[in-house]
């Protein structure tokens, strides 16, 4: 078959035995277990991403300042989880997964209301906390634990339970109602599950089912969720109303052309035409300062991180270390290309932040300790037995 | 150890499965990817001119500069109308938390009634650009402005804003005349040229205003700002100033209006004062007046509705549109017809038996001395205003003949050259009947308009200038209101200006100033109580315009009829007679008594003109008009 041997250069590079690591003097990356290439490229990515955030806040150091210090708390996190061995990982996977649960409950139960949906844990001041945002990772790290324990590909008995670890938290997050995260989370450990080799019979039927379920998902929005998928499908239908962040977002774009409008010049952003401009945003600034130049630099700079990710992940030398890896990098384009998808106008509009250039803490720690998790799984395959 | 040993055993497969997949997966990605790069090649590249512009049209917003309207003076230069700022209550929505509370603190604050809440939310609903702000109110008071700045903390949105607006400091005085600017309506702005009229929100409505909209308005300016999406404007990006309107020097002498409303003492009627060597009208008043300021906000209904109702007619421009018979003061015009036309001479007469009669036609055309005057030549019948003489005149004349010779005095057209919906009157002819009843010409019709009655209707103002051309011996010179516009005189020939009047004999002219004459100095002039301590010489013409007409045979006492049916009083006077500075008309409607009334006022007007500062006072008139109708009831 073809796609065998697309793989087969894969397989020239075998995984390094044990010792030889052990012969070979071990570089201060490998000591530390951080993929430099990988380092590298975010440090990129969110310098740039710092530079983007300097204009789309009006030009306000101090949240630039505040964004770098939460990317240091990010990356101490990041270089934290990878000194921790994929095994620690693997055994704390159910107990994440059950305290996420159990935070979700309490939050259907005691949560904070805010923009019409419970997504805020409080301990009046302790912590703020969201724990749909630690489902990211909690999900797919359950679900890759499961199957590290089945025999591949699932069976239907596995699939089924997959489905249940899967199905609980999303319904509770999608009830908040924070629709966006639930998809997120779902699609993190859907992937797992596609990834772990789920029979195309079954994908085809899943795909069909859900198809099937549209209108009922329909049905059960809320109205500013429907308003923003109709908003999608026709902006100029309310141009002042929902439709007016899409149209100023596409206009910023457009209106960049191919060089841009230079840094700090774009009107749409500078005047404030355009909507939560140094959030959700953020990439109609880049699109309109710096053109279609700069959206190519930033995709392929994502794209790198992604080719680098699914790199560190193929050669990962356990099942659970493989699915993980697999599907924290593919949700980190995910969201890209959601983000950028729903910002030129070819998604609709839902709240995902463009990874590691929009403003905000929170998801920033997500991603980069999912990287630590990655880089952790990366760095210590020689110490798993073979 | 079960497990390691299925790990054991299937790693290699799980393996490649992996691989196909992570390979499919990366294939998707860069599918998704392209997709992407697609779409922002095609924002970006394909449609990069229509998103430019749109973001053009964001940022850069153009405003149009509205002109400031040109002032009008008097001739002496005092302001008629003049542009003074107000203030004006707008409303941002967008900045704006809680609308409803906003609407009641401001109605609160404002002191208005609770039903401009309803209003307020009307306006400030009006969908429109997003932080365009809603106009609430306009012309704050001083104190709605003080209220407002101290509670400006409790209300985000709203703005104060200034604005120049049109204020007339003698509104009632100048109303007919000046008219006044309103709001543009729907049917006005279809004709305007929207470039020359963006941003101005008035026009001439009325009289001078109207006329001369093109000269005041001026050429509106424009300026390119950048504005955020809030609104507010950060710099401007270039401007084309406007061009001020011109400044309007009308011939109309303030005080001599002034005097000429006070005269007429809140009674209906009107007065038109001109120049003749110039045409300029000097005054144009027609009573009762109204505040023309309250058209230019935009009068409430109740006040409108009370306007119209008014029996008097306060909207009713009188000089320009009121057709009055013309009566008695048409007189000296038919003289000059019958001398031009040679039926009569200055010293040929009749014999007034006290009426006249058509040949073979018993009805009896009444003298309004039913005894008679005896013999009566051109002067008396001017003095005692005899109808039996021009009975005569009329039916030697001929109603052909009539009618063209009054036609060269302005009457039956409009004669000003700047005076905003004149009428042209009626001047009755053959032709004219039949178009408008369709009937032959009666000779008897023909005695009825020799003594300004019948189908004769004259405006006060063609009663002036008719007045003006005979004072000027036969030259026309078209009654204008502007004196000046710009720094540009207005000249005096002027345009589709009437043929001059000749006559054979220039002494026929002193002849009948002679006549007029005596009409105020003479001892039996019908206006001689007018003529008591004149300092200059003065020609002039009674005449009485029934309301009612009365059947034949038919005596009327003035005292029985209902004040509004009562007898129009009308006075035409020119003087001096040697050099004539001022041509009056004057009609009080429904005065009564004979024409003293008018005449009174018409001296009052020439005094003024002549002695200045050393005529009578409107009061001291007033009293001696109260005197003098004392005297007319005792008689």
């Amino acid at each position: 078959m073809a796609w065998q041997t697309l793989t087969r250069p894969l397989r020239r590079h075998p995984v390094r035995p044990p010792d030889s690591g052990i012969a070979r003097r071990r570089s201060i990356w490998e000591r530390i277990h951080v993929d430099p290439w990988l380092l590298a490229l975010l440090i990129v990515l969110m310098a740039g991403g710092l530079l983007v955030l300097y204009s789309a806040s009006g030009q306000r150091i101090e949240s630039v300042i505040a964004q770098a210090m939460r990317f240091g708390i990010a990356l101490v996190v990041m270089v934290f989880l990878a000194q921790l061995s994929p095994t620690t990982f693997l055994r704390w996977a159910p107990f994440a997964y059950g305290i996420g649960v159990i935070m979700l409950l309490a939050v259907e139960i005691a949560g904070d209301i805010g923009m019409g949906a419970k997504r805020w844990l409080e301990i009046p001041g302790v912590i703020r906390f969201q724990p749909s945002e630690m489902m990211k990772l909690a999900v797919p790290l359950m679900v890759a634990a499961y199957l590290n324990q089945c025999q591949l590909p699932p069976r239907l008995r596995d699939i089924v339970v997959c489905a249940v670890i899967i199905g609980v938290p999303v319904v509770l997050t999608a009830i908040q109602p924070d629709l966006g995260t639930s998809l997120l989370v779902a699609s993190a450990a859907v992937i797992v599950v596609l990834l772990a080799g789920l029979s195309w019979r079954l994908i085809g039927f899943v795909v069909a089912l859900l198809s099937a379920c549209v209108p009922l998902l329909w049905m059960n929005m809320h109205n500013y969720q429907r308003q923003r998928v109709l908003t999608f499908l026709d902006p100029e239908s309310d141009p002042l109303g929902s439709g007016w962040n899409i149209i100023q977002s596409t206009t910023a774009i457009g209106s960049g052309g191919l060089w841009g409008k230079g840094w700090l010049d774009g009107t749409q952003s500078q005047l404030e035409f355009l909507p939560e401009r140094h959030t959700d945003f953020i990439i109609a600034v880049l699109g309109e300062e710096f053109g279609l130049v700069g959206m190519l630099v930033l995709l392929a700079l994502y794209l790198m991180i992604v080719g680098r990710g699914m790199w560190l992940a193929a050669s990962s030398q356990d099942t659970f270390g493989r699915l993980f890896a697999g599907s924290i990098i593919l949700t980190f384009f995910i969201y890209v290309f959601v983000n950028v998808g729903m910002v030129s106008g070819i998604l609709p509009v839902v709240g995902v932040p463009l990874p590691l250039v929009s403003y905000g803490g929170t998801s920033s720690v997500t991603l980069l300790a999912g990287f630590g998790i990655l880089m952790s799984i990366h760095a210590h395959r020689r110490l798993l037995p073979r | 150890m079960r497990q390691r040993r299925d790990t054991l055993k299937n790693s290699e497969q799980e393996l490649r499965i992996f691989r196909v997949r992570a390979l499919l997966a990366v294939l998707v990605v860069i599918v998704l990817a392209c997709l992407l790069v697609g779409r922002l090649g095609y924002l970006q590249i394909v449609k990069h001119d229509i998103y430019t512009t749109r973001s053009e049209k964001n940022r850069v917003r153009v405003e149009p500069l509205p002109p400031n309207r040109g002032l009008i003076y008097d001739r002496n230069g005092v302001l008629l109308a003049e542009n003074r700022p107000t203030y004006n209550l707008t409303l941002v929505r967008e900045r704006v938390d809680d609308l409803d509370d906003t609407l009641a603190l401001l109605v609160e604050l404002l002191e208005l009634p609770e039903e401009d809440i309803e209003a307020f939310n009307v306006r400030s609903r009006q969908r429109q650009r997003p932080f365009q702000p809603a106009l609430l109110m306009s012309d704050l008071s001083e104190e709605q402005i003080a209220r407002l700045a101290v509670n400006r903390h409790r209300l985000p949105g709203v703005e104060v804003e200034a604005q120049l607006l049109r204020y007339y400091p003698d509104s009632n005085v100048m109303a007919h005349t000046l008219g006044y600017v309103g709001r543009i309506n729907a049917e006005e702005l279809q004709h305007l040229d929207a470039g020359r009229y963006a941003g101005t929100h008035f026009i001439g409505k009325t009289g001078v205003e109207r006329f001369y909209e093109e000269e005041l308005h001026g050429e509106a300016g424009l300026r390119k700002v950048e504005t955020n999406a809030r609104g507010r404007v950060l710099r401007e990006l270039g401007r084309t100033d406007p061009v001020p309107g011109q400044n309007l020097m009308l011939t109309i002498d303030k005080s001599l209006q002034t005097l000429a409303y006070e005269l007429m003492d809140g009674r209906r009627g009107s007065i038109v004062a001109i120049a003749p060597a110039t045409g300029e009208i000097l005054a144009m008043v027609s009573t009762p007046g109204f505040d023309s300021n309250q058209f230019v906000t935009g009068i409430d209904v109740a006040s409108y509705r009370g306007l119209q109702e008014d029996l008097d007619l306060p909207l009713f421009n009188r000089s320009i549109r009121g057709h009055y018979p013309p009566g008695s003061t048409i007189k000296p015009f038919l003289a000059l017809a019958g001398l031009a036309e040679g039926v009569i001479t200055p010293d040929s007469t009749i014999n007034d038996p006290g009426y006249y009669q058509l040949p073979n036609d018993s009805r009896r055309y009444r003298n309004w001395l039913r005894w008679g005057h005896g013999r009566v030549d051109l002067e008396r019948s001017l003095a005692v205003s005899n109808n039996t003489y021009y009975y005569t005149l009329a039916h030697d004349l001929g109603i052909d003949k009539l009618d063209e010779r009054m036609s060269g005095f302005g009457f039956g057209q409009r004669v000003a050259h700047d005076v905003q919906g004149e009428s042209s009157g009626l001047m009755p002819s053959r032709e004219w009947k039949r178009e408008r009843f369709n009937q032959a010409w009666y000779p008897g019709e023909t005695l009825s308009v020799g003594i300004g009655q019948g189908y004769w209707q004259v405006t006060p103002l063609q009663l002036a200038s008719a007045t003006a051309t005979l004072a000027n011996r036969g030259h026309w010179v078209k009654p204008r209101l502007a004196l000046q516009i710009g720094d540009e005189p207005v000249p005096h020939d002027l345009p589709g200006t009437l043929d001059d009047i000749h006559l054979e004999n220039d002494a026929w002219w002193d002849r009948v100033f002679s006549g007029m004459e005596k009409v105020i100095s003479g001892s039996e002039g019908t206006a001689r109580r007018t003529g008591v301590g004149l300092e200059y010489r003065m020609g002039g013409k009674s005449g009485t315009a029934q309301v009612f007409s009365l059947g034949q045979d038919q005596r009327y006492n003035a005292e029985e009829l209902a004040e509004r049916l009562r007898d129009h009083a009308l006075f035409m006077a020119f003087a001096p007679i040697e050099d004539p500075q001022i041509a009056v008309s004057v009609i009080v409607e429904n005065a009564g008594g004979g024409s003293t009334h008018a005449a009174h006022l018409a001296r009052a007007m020439t005094d003024a003109w002549l002695l200045k500062d050393d005529a009578p006072e409107a009061d001291e008139i007033r009293e001696v008009l109260e005197e003098d109708n004392a005297n007319v009831e005792g008689n």
